[in-house]
């Protein structure tokens, strides 16, 4: 690759450099201001102008975590003293930790997230999965309406899902769905289904056909084939599709908001109910939203190459 | 090792008839060349003995047994594919290993690694095992694509133009080297080829094959000296045969319309050959000769020098033929020269069929 380069490409090259890192800024922004709320200290954050520098502390991930009162009359100083490090912090705000006993009271942020978690994960698995599996029949045999059985998959993506979130609601409430995980996975499933079928498909096709029937010749069944040979070529288009249906199904505000409201409640709807009445907590807010970035962010990375070879998928082949 | 027959197979996608009418016999260690042009439908034929697809019509039979009912892992092929028969992700060892571990005929770790490292040392790939595939050059790969093959000990081996992606110094040296493994192996062989030149270099028996039907099947040297009929006669042979029209008028040939005319008399095998009837004239461009006394005047319109001979190509009037002629021969491209013919080597064609009257029964 020592390709020489002329003095104008080097200079295109240096603009192309600084207009990446002024993007990059832009972009960054929100999340900088996220992250930076995040370990304020709460009569900062909402400054005007904003309050670059400030020693950060860990308190509003504290009260994220934990189930708060507001005191009527300050702390008896033996107790303060008494107490661990980030409980002073509670009470440093004029609030106390709720407990039972012992036990301090966790917030319903831990189980709202997990909640997240187990609809986000099962329902990218499902949809990656029988996408996959779809996406090879297409790719892979002859049918008969094979470009209308596609169009009818893709026509679910088609309206807003809104738009049938009352009917669906409905449905859910008869059949004892609303407020379920299963419920809330089925929905996800539902609407990346098509997109993972479409995006899989273009990845299927891109894998020639020759090297499975190269291994059937050889003695192997087709089933055999699709998972010794079809599905690590295809680890790059699964990994992609991953990524963006985990990124659906994690930041879904819309029906989560309408179908759950306590058990299978997720954080996307769960975050902005804290707000509550009064003066809000934004730091805590903060905190929260810091955090629910988090798993995607780690996701995205670890599928990073991945990633990078789908989206180039096709123009570098052949 | 094994006997293949087709028997009448039409096959047809969709409203695209790919082979109709197709009778095919392999003998047991046959080196068999299916030689036409793209699309002539001699991928789709190996597909159809693989087992990849079904006929719409007709039967496969290995050593006589109907093999309609066969996945392509029971009829225990194998398959030399152009490009994409080796697996990316693996390496040389891994992909010649592959063919030996299916649950259908899994081997025993020790004979799979025996096996692989034959194929490796027949092949001459024994350095490369630790490779992965993707750094392989050409030649290379085709290697071990036939190593695939060959680690397998099939009933018959299929190529699909396994050499077609090649330079033309490796296909050369693979072409005898192929031709020699086969000899070695004493398996039967199925080798799908749109170049001439590699049917008639390999093949024990060739099999022409033109818009899904076979033409003819024969020995390299009777589609050579014997083509079936006008097609075969233009597309064998490098330059082809001379074709040129005209009849038989009192033992001797007159070109139409009237160019020139050439001593022909009548001989075995050209019984149809009456007086008047429209016929195409085949010359091998080796037979005709220049000569000083010869019976025609024609104009040298091109020269290509071959280096052990010249191809000429001369013009009679508007009609131009092609002349192989060693390479000392002086001339000059407009020069006026005198040609003859082999008569002997003739071969006429009907001129509406274009059937050889030799074959016409």
């Amino acid at each position: 690759m020592a390709a020489v380069r002329t003095t104008g490409e080097v200079a295109l090259n240096r603009i192309a450099v600084v207009a990446v890192l002024i993007a990059t800024l832009i972009f960054l922004a929100p999340i900088y201001w996220i992250a930076s709320t995040a370990f304020k200290p709460k009569e900062l954050a909402v400054t005007v102008p904003p309050t670059v520098l400030f020693q950060p502390e860990v308190t509003p991930f504290i009260r994220l975590f934990t189930k708060r009162v507001q005191m009527q009359k300050p702390v008896d100083p033996q107790v303060y003293e008494a107490a661990p490090w980030w409980e002073k912090r509670v009470y440093d705000g004029g609030e106390r930790v709720l407990k039972v006993g012992n036990d301090v009271q966790l917030s319903q942020y831990p189980n709202r997230f997990m909640n997240s978690l187990i609809v986000a994960v099962i329902s990218t698995v499902l949809a990656v999965g029988m996408g996959t599996f779809t996406a090879y029949g297409f790719s892979r045999f002859k049918m008969a309406g094979e470009a209308d059985l596609l169009f009818f998959i893709l026509s679910t993506r088609m309206l807003p899902p809104v738009v049938v979130a009352i009917p669906m609601f409905l449905m859910y409430r008869i059949v004892g769905l609303n407020d379920s995980h299963i419920g809330l996975i089925i929905l996800y499933v539902a609407f990346n289904l098509s997109f993972s079928v479409w995006l899989m498909k273009g990845f299927m096709d891109e894998i020639p056909k020759e090297y499975e029937e190269a291994a059937l010749v050889d003695g192997y069944t087709r089933m055999q084939a699709f998972f010794k040979i079809v599905l690590p070529e295809a680890a790059t288009g699964i990994a992609a599709t991953a990524v963006f249906c985990f990124i659906t199904a994690w930041n879904e505000y819309a029906f989560a908001l309408i179908m759950t409201n306590r058990r299978a409640q997720t954080a996307p709807p769960f975050i902005p109910s804290q707000i509550g009445s009064g003066l809000p907590d934004w730091t805590t807010i903060a905190a929260g939203t810091f955090l629910f970035l988090l798993p995607v962010a780690i996701f995205t990375f670890l599928l990073r190459n991945h990633l990078l070879r789908g989206m180039s998928f096709g123009a570098i082949r052949k | 090792m094994a006997h293949i027959q087709l028997k009448n197979i039409s096959k047809t996608f969709g409203n695209h008839t790919a082979l109709t009418g197709l009778d095919l016999d392999i003998a047991d260690g046959e080196f068999f060349v299916l030689l036409g042009e793209t699309g002539a439908g001699k991928t789709t034929t190996l597909r159809l003995i693989a087992g990849l697809e079904k006929p719409s019509e007709g039967q496969v039979l290995i050593d006589g047994v109907d093999v309609a009912d066969w996945g392509a892992a029971e009829r225990d092929v194998a398959l030399v594919l152009q490009q994409y028969s080796l697996y990316p992700r693996y390496t040389v060892r891994e992909n010649l290993e592959f063919p030996l571990k299916p649950k259908i005929r899994r081997l025993p770790d020790a004979e799979i690694k025996d096996r692989v490292d034959r194929a490796a040392r027949t092949l001459r790939i024994e350095h490369l095992l630790d490779r992965k595939t993707d750094r392989l050059s050409g030649g290379e790969m085709q290697r071990v694509s036939i190593g695939r093959a060959i680690v397998r000990k099939p009933r018959v081996f299929l190529m699909d133009e396994p050499l077609s992606a090649l330079d033309a110094k490796l296909r050369e040296a693979l072409r005898t080297e192929l031709k020699n493994l086969q000899i070695q192996l004493g398996a039967t062989f199925l080798f799908v080829t749109h170049d001439q030149i590699e049917a008639m270099s390999m093949g024990d028996k060739v099999g022409v094959l033109n818009h899904g039907r076979i033409v003819q099947t024969g020995t390299p040297h009777e589609i050579y000296n014997n083509p079936r009929d006008t097609y075969v006669a233009s597309f064998v042979g490098s330059p082809p045969m001379n074709l040129i029209d005209g009849k038989v008028v009192n033992g001797r040939a007159v070109m139409a319309p009237l160019n020139f005319e050439l001593p022909f008399s009548g001989r075995a095998g050209t019984g149809g050959a009456t007086d008047g009837r429209p016929l195409v004239f085949g010359i091998r461009p080796e037979d005709v000769y220049l000569e000083s006394g010869a019976p025609v005047e024609a104009r040298v319109h091109d020269v290509e020098n071959h280096g052990v001979e010249k191809i000429l190509t001369l013009r009679v009037g508007d009609t131009t033929l092609r002349a192989t002629v060693p390479a000392r021969t002086d001339v000059a491209i407009e020069q006026p020269v005198r040609f003859a013919w082999n008569p002997d080597k003739v071969v006429l064609f009907d001129k509406g069929s274009g059937v050889s009257l030799r074959h016409a029964s």
